[in-house]
């Protein structure tokens, strides 16, 4: 197999002259970790609202938070992030859509992309939360009302406290997983990680060392997330549970 | 606010059938790879021979790291170049399915070996013990007695990662592959219609996802029951 291995690319400025190949990457590497890093806040927040929901007495609550669930896990997040791309901007009503539509495209693909890849995880992050509170002994939500606890209240000072601590394992593969999703995004024509290796493969000929520099940067985010979030994971364990000190 | 126009679907509709058809080929034979190899890379980590145990754990680990999206462009860039260089054939043959079918397999075998050795840990300790105590080899015990047994508590589990790899199958729009997906958008493309196609293909893939859960769901009870 013929093929000339040349690391040296990586330094060598671009055919527009403006930067150098691994300034591309590393441009690559910020939008990925930015799109990542706001799309999991918002998907934390709106995640743990469905989750407490499909827990709630009322049905209407929980037969809402049950179906937005299941929309966001039985389509495909590529299926999603086109429809957000390229059909809600058309069925929203005439001056957002335009306004949507004449605003920046990076700014156009950045936010499709982070609305998509949040809702996609939310959907997971509130199974997560769900899971938790359900696996809270029965007792402890009785014995919260029996105290006097309104409902709001038992969930805030009793199931809550106690729930968030059990998710956090499962909360870091979801973690790990919205950074691989953010890959997808590359096919809108948001210029993170994935996109600029490719772009990378075209401009400099060289596919080996543009895949592997990305790949490597994968995981490289995957191994500081895992021990990132292992640190926070012992600070809250909580003693007596399985994994607990 | 958007005018609807739903009449290119009916037209398109054998096109996106074959697109079908293709999810569909993906999705099976990655699932019957991905689980024999799955199977083999869980037997390996849970070997007592540390180089295997150790080839399957970086395995494992690395393909459980790298974007699905990444794996794929690599399988399209490098199974091309690999065969021509290997075998002398020709570049310009078609090896986008073959690809595609290689890398998920690949993928997904390295998740499926984490719900296989889970479930192979999930067996009492006793029966391997048992088995062996009836005169029966390591590798006979694995066969007849512990495997069958945790792929039966497996089964759901499988199935649930056989559906998520069928939502999967939708990135091969990234080598511009007509699946099911690819074709809808290709068609949407054609007649203008992208908002329709679009809306049609999520229709359609949540119908799919949405039953195959239930029925997922349905067995895993009766399964608890029995």
């Amino acid at each position: 197999m013929s093929y000339n291995w040349n690391w040296g690319v990586f330094l060598q400025p671009t055919s527009a002259g403006d930067d150098t190949y691994l300034g591309w990457m590393l441009s690559g590497f910020k939008v990925t970790i930015a799109l990542s890093l706001s799309a999991w806040v918002i998907a934390l927040a709106i995640g743990a609202v469905i989750g407490i929901l499909r827990t709630v007495p009322s049905k209407r609550l929980s037969g809402f938070a049950t179906a937005y669930v299941e929309v966001f896990r039985n389509i495909p997040l590529l299926v999603q992030l086109f429809l957000w791309y390229f059909v809600i901007p058309e069925l929203l009503p005439e001056k957002w859509g335009n306004a949507f539509k004449q605003s920046n495209p990076l700014l156009q693909q950045f936010l499709a992309s982070m609305l998509c890849l949040a809702l996609f995880t939310s959907a997971r992050v509130a199974e997560q939360v769900r899971s938790g509170i359900n696996s809270l002994p029965p007792g402890q939500k009785n014995a919260g009302l029996a105290m006097g606890f309104t409902l709001p209240q038992t969930y805030r000072y009793v199931l809550l406290p106690m729930a968030v601590r059990l998710i956090v394992p499962p909360l870091t593969s979801e973690f790990l997983n919205i950074f691989k999703n953010s890959a997808v995004c590359s096919t809108i024509g948001l210029l993170e990680l994935a996109a600029q290796g490719r772009q990378l493969v075209d401009y400099t000929a060289q596919p080996y060392e543009s895949f592997i520099a990305v790949t490597l940067a994968y995981l490289l985010i995957n191994v500081v997330v895992m021990f990132g979030m292992r640190w926070v994971e012992g600070h809250v364990r909580v003693p007596g549970y399985i994994g607990g000190k | 606010m958007h005018e609807f126009d739903w009449s290119s679907i009916p037209n398109a509709l054998p096109f996106l059938w074959d697109g079908m058809l293709i999810s569909l080929e993906i999705t099976g034979s990655a699932v019957l790879f991905g689980i024999l190899w799955g199977t083999l890379l869980a037997l390996m980590r849970l070997s007592s021979i540390t180089p295997l145990s150790w080839f399957a754990a970086g395995y494992v680990n690395l393909f459980r790291a790298v974007p699905l999206v990444m794996v794929l462009l690599w399988f399209f860039l490098i199974v091309p170049h690999l065969l021509e260089s290997l075998f002398g054939l020709s570049r310009n043959k078609d090896l986008r399915l073959f690809s595609a079918i290689v890398g998920f397999a690949l993928f997904e075998a390295a998740y499926y070996s984490e719900i296989i050795r889970a479930g192979i840990q999930s067996v009492s300790k006793g029966q391997m013990a048992a088995a062996s105590a009836l005169g029966m080899t390591y590798a006979q015990s694995m066969r007849l007695v512990v495997l069958p047994q945790a792929f039966r508590n497996m089964v759901p589990l499988l199935l649930t990662q056989g559906i998520i790899l069928f939502q999967d199958t939708s990135l091969v729009y990234v080598s511009a592959l007509a699946d099911f997906f690819g074709a809808a958008y290709k068609v949407g493309d054609r007649d203008g219609r992208l908002v329709e196609l679009l809306l049609f293909a999520g229709a359609v893939y949540f119908v799919i996802c949405f039953t195959a859960s239930r029925i997922v769901r349905y067995y895993q009870n009766k399964l608890k029951t029995a």
